[in-house]
């Protein structure tokens, strides 16, 4: 099947012409859709791409950011104002990729990819859509392969307080791997006890994923070995881990609790 | 399909092609221009081994729209040499066995050279983490990173080409 490439000036029109077309995909990076070209994908024809220098800003309001959906990254890793994400900006791919990759194409990386954005799910994450809609990151996640399809414009995260924000990836080939399991973790403590903490995986389910029973187990536990056991008990409670060439589902249950003690402890 | 006119500069020589809608550069650079230097490994983004750089920057020319580089400045392994005098990369390539079946050289090359025009003076984890994209079945990685460490001191970061 032939290919036909379709540039647009703003995204509100690739946005328009992305939710008028099935068989259109918009591409941010093309680590995904050039991929997808690559291995023959029957399933679209054409590639949307929007030149809207406002998809590729980084822009600090009050305690949140804003970080448009072409954003790299490699800008993740060179923005000051991003510094709690480098951790997770370097654990994606190689340099190459990290050139390419994007913020918007994460949200949409199927299984086993999408460690950033189970970083964004705990950084109270927004999504804007081009037209100026806003969505929660759980509910655009829910429906980004429903049609019509949508075009990210941009995502607003808050900016965590230090030591608050903890990540962790999980792949067996060092030092970069797919993910075994990836956790990203938001842990605010008040009179010594956590309260209001958000965790998230992916790599977990078809989907990066909240992991409520985890949060509920670590409402007021101390943040120590003893205080996050109830926490650790729920680590896949609710979760079905899928199996692929990375590991069983066996395994991702029985690993999950050692690696949310570290994300949680450290070590 | 359709073709579409694509100018770009490639190892500092200027270069206008047609190329298709969807055509991705590795594809344009070895059949289009001729350069061969690139190799098609995976065409996932997995294995690196068509790393070309674009305006000075480390992609994976696979997974690269072709008419994207209108008006950019390209790197391949191509280009390193200076007619019978080979880059100090390759050089120290060749010194440290650093090659067995070749695959993966030419985009450990261009990996090695991103990092060392951005870091002359690279420590161990930094080779580490610039080839960290690039797969290599033969060597085990070592006489790799051993290249890079000795070609950085040898000055290879300081070279221009």
């Amino acid at each position: 099947m032939s290919i036909s490439v379709k540039t647009f000036a703003s995204t509100a029109e690739a946005a328009t012409a992305l939710s008028g077309d099935r068989a259109a995909r918009f591409m941010g990076g093309g680590t995904l859709i050039m991929r997808a070209v690559n291995e023959g994908d029957q399933s679209f024809n054409t590639i949307l791409l929007a030149n809207d220098p406002a998809l590729t800003e980084i822009q600090a309001q009050g305690d949140r950011l804003i970080i448009g959906s072409r954003v790299t990254m490699a800008q993740i890793l060179a923005s000051r104002d991003l510094e709690f994400l480098h951790p997770v900006a370097r654990a994606v791919g190689g340099p190459a990729i990290r050139n390419m990759a994007t913020v918007g194409g994460n949200l949409f990386a199927e299984h086993p990819y999408g460690d950033l954005t189970a970083a964004l799910l705990v950084l109270d994450c927004q999504v804007t859509l081009a037209g100026g809609q806003t969505s929660t990151l759980p509910d655009l996640l829910r429906d980004r392969t429903r049609e019509p399809r949508v075009l990210v414009a941009s995502v607003s995260i808050v900016r965590p307080q230090s030591g608050i924000f903890k990540f962790r990836k999980v792949s067996r080939v060092k030092p970069k791997g797919v993910s075994l399991m990836t956790i990203a973790a938001w842990i605010p403590q008040s009179g010594g006890r956590v309260s209001g903490a958000r965790v998230a995986y992916s790599s977990m389910g078809p989907t990066p994923m909240r992991v409520q029973a985890v949060e509920q187990a670590l409402e007021g536990a101390t943040l120590d070995e003893t205080g996050v056991g109830n926490a650790l008990s729920a680590a896949t409670s609710g979760i079905e881990p899928p199996t692929d060439a990375i590991a069983s589902s066996w395994y991702r249950r029985e690993v999950a609790p050692v690696h949310l003690k570290r994300t949680l402890l450290g070590g | 399909m359709s073709k579409k006119p694509v100018q770009f500069t490639l190892n500092g020589e200027s270069k206008a092609v047609f190329v298709d809608d969807g055509q991705n550069l590795l594809d344009v650079l070895r059949r289009g221009v001729g350069d061969l230097s690139p190799k098609y490994g995976c065409g996932q983004g997995t294995c690196g081994a068509c790393t070309v750089l674009i305006d000075g920057e480390a992609h994976l020319s696979c997974l690269t729209l072709a008419e994207t580089v209108e008006g950019r400045s390209l790197s391949s392994t191509g280009g390193l040499a200076q007619g019978a005098e080979l880059h100090p990369l390759q050089d120290a390539f060749m010194r440290h066995f650093a090659a067995q079946c070749g695959f993966c050289t030419s985009g450990m090359l261009m990996a090695a050279k991103s990092l060392l025009d951005r870091n002359p003076n690279p420590s161990r984890d930094d080779v580490v983490e610039a080839i960290s994209g690039n797969i290599c079945r033969c060597t085990g990685y070592e006489p790799i990173i051993e290249a890079i460490l000795d070609a950085a001191q040898n000055g290879a970061g300081r070279r221009s080409a």
